[in-house]
């Protein structure tokens, strides 16, 4: 045992034997990624030591406003990440925070609606937090999806709009296959939910000492919440994306890799 | 060299130019003007990468030309919805380009977008599961048979049985993809038809049936052709007029095949003697290479956007 207690600075530079780890796996392997890995690992240090104070003062202070300033920077970070993927549509940032925001709105709002979480600063956070980091991952897939169907699909959306057809028609097969493709991991998360893989916030629960059943029951709430989440968010970009693959006199835009 | 009377395609100094970011926009069409009579066979020869696409495109509005206008029966196509000229001018291109599914649902494609339930049809047709409409059960039956007996009727025109319809399009070999994608085109009754060198990809003897097809239904209808060709021997065969294109420049225009016979330009007495793409890009006029060329060129373009854009973006 390196820690006198668990999570201690000492335990935390203990761990970095297991990025040392995958560094050298990656090194070994000439997979070239070692520099992003190392940024990525600092980053995640930087970024979470600040959210941890970030949110120790909001739950101390517990002001309404905070909580939703806190969620605003989430929702602004997850649409900025995910439009960088989404670069070749123009208007990517916007789509995205739309896509994010509308479907984070309406399931947090529905939960707190619904008397489903407290609304307290200790629930919404953490809760919005997993919402739009799902959303982001699925608006980015989606995205992605779009615009590399549409340009390896180029030929026949074309043929279609030579019979007259309009971009939605023509790329309707694309918008589904965008989309289903999209849902697929979040999907089988849930079907292997507990038996694959303990979900994050039950875990935490259990690691903070709570009781497992209490755990679970969160976990549910979180699984269901997390599939309307992320449906919304890939039927919001499969809705408002395809008529950015076109211009206005219909025709396909240039979609640069 | 537009016609007295309208013609049907009247293309004015069209411009089209691409333009990267800073860099100074590239001249794909440069002032190309041309007219067509109704009924007629027009043909647009040149080398690879001379526009020819480019110019199709341009007509039917895949892109959006910088300069220029084209009309169609005397009316600004710019002005016409896009939909409407589309459905009137129609494309044949290179690859067959078919939708997923059977031959039944690419012939259909058209007509089912302007039946009553087009939308949903066509976008059952495109995911490749088939039509599923709605309705009572007749109703669907009556359609049905109407649209089996329509699709017959385009498949017999482009020389296919009637039997094909249920065919899937991943069994169809390249020349049945080429009339199947005609017969599409077909399907919505277009007064112009756009085809952009329908028979680069095809082996010979599936090239002739096709360029057979077009004879045919050129003498048989009286539709308006304007057919897109590198290929010299293919353009003494087809067409009652054309022009030679290069570098998207119209070098010389005449009655077919007149005007490649005796030519008047130095430019087309050194394309008809194969000695232009030589000359001018540096290599040798092989079919393959051109073929090859003038596709990455196509992609290029394609992959263009207008250097200008009439209206703003959404």
């Amino acid at each position: 045992m390196i820690a006198a207690q668990p999570f201690s600075f000492t335990s935390v530079a203990a761990a970095l034997l297991l990025v040392g780890l995958a560094l050298l796996l990656s090194w070994r392997q000439k997979l070239g990624v070692e520099k992003e890995m190392a940024w990525a690992c600092i980053r995640a240090f930087v970024q979470l030591m600040a959210i941890g104070y970030v949110i120790h003062l909001i739950l101390r202070t517990d002001r309404p406003i905070y909580v939703v300033l806190m969620v605003a920077a989430m929702l602004a970070f997850a649409a900025f990440t995910s439009a960088r993927r989404a670069r070749p549509l123009p208007g990517a940032l916007l789509l995205t925070f739309v896509a994010i925001g509308g479907s984070t709105l309406v399931t947090l709002g529905l939960m707190l609606l619904l008397g489903i979480i407290p609304s307290g600063a200790r629930y919404v956070i953490p809760i919005a937090g997993m919402i739009v980091g799902n959303s982001m991952n699925v608006a980015s897939v989606t995205a992605v999806r779009l615009v590399e169907d549409a340009r390896d699909r180029r030929p026949q959306i074309e043929a279609g709009l030579a019979l007259g057809a309009t971009p939605r028609q023509c790329t309707a097969d694309l918008i589904r296959r965008s989309v289903r493709l999209a849902m697929v991991p979040v999907i089988d998360s849930t079907k292997t939910m507990g038996i694959v893989f303990l979900p994050g916030a039950m875990t935490g629960m259990i690691l903070a000492g709570a009781d497992p059943l209490q755990a679970v029951r969160l976990q549910i709430v979180v699984v269901f919440m997390l599939l309307a989440a992320v449906s919304l968010t890939a039927t919001l970009v499969s809705y408002l994306g395809p008529g950015r693959l076109f211009t206005p006199q219909q025709q396909l835009r240039r979609l640069e890799a | 060299m537009s016609a007295a009377p309208p013609a049907r395609i009247a293309v004015e100094s069209l411009v089209y130019e691409v333009g990267r970011g800073a860099q100074a926009p590239r001249r794909i069409l440069d002032d190309v003007s041309f007219g067509v009579a109704p009924g007629a066979v027009f043909t647009i020869l040149g080398p690879s990468g001379s526009g020819k696409s480019t110019l199709l495109r341009c007509i039917n509005r895949l892109i959006e030309p910088t300069a220029g206008s084209v009309s169609l029966d005397g009316e600004d196509a710019a002005g016409l919805p896009v939909q409407e000229l589309r459905r009137r001018v129609g494309m044949v291109f290179q690859t067959a380009a078919l939708f997923n599914g059977t031959v039944l649902d690419n012939v259909l494609y058209g007509p089912r977008l302007r039946a009553g339930a087009a939308g949903q049809r066509a976008r059952a047709a495109l995911a490749g599961s088939g039509p599923s409409g709605a309705g009572s059960m007749t109703d669907t039956r009556s359609r049905a048979g109407a649209d089996r007996d329509l699709a017959a009727g385009l498949l017999r025109r482009v020389g296919l049985p009637a039997d094909f319809g249920d065919k899937p399009v991943a069994e169809l070999s390249g020349g049945e993809a080429q009339r199947v994608s005609l017969a599409r085109a077909l399907a919505n009754e277009p007064e112009v038809l756009l085809l952009d060198e329908p028979t680069a990809a095809l082996d010979p003897t599936a090239s002739q049936v096709i360029e057979d097809l077009l004879m045919r239904l050129a003498a048989d209808t009286d539709l308006t052709f304007v057919f897109v060709t590198h290929d010299l021997a293919q353009a003494r065969r087809i067409g009652d007029h054309g022009l030679l294109l290069v570098d998207g420049q119209v070098v010389d225009h005449g009655p077919l095949p007149a005007f490649l016979d005796d030519p008047a330009a130095e430019t087309t007495r050194l394309f008809v003697e194969g000695r232009l793409e030589a000359s001018s890009a540096g290599r040798e006029a092989d079919d393959r290479a051109g073929r090859a060329a003038d596709d990455a060129r196509r992609a290029a373009d394609d992959a263009a956007e207008p250097a200008t854009r009439k209206e703003p973006s959404l």
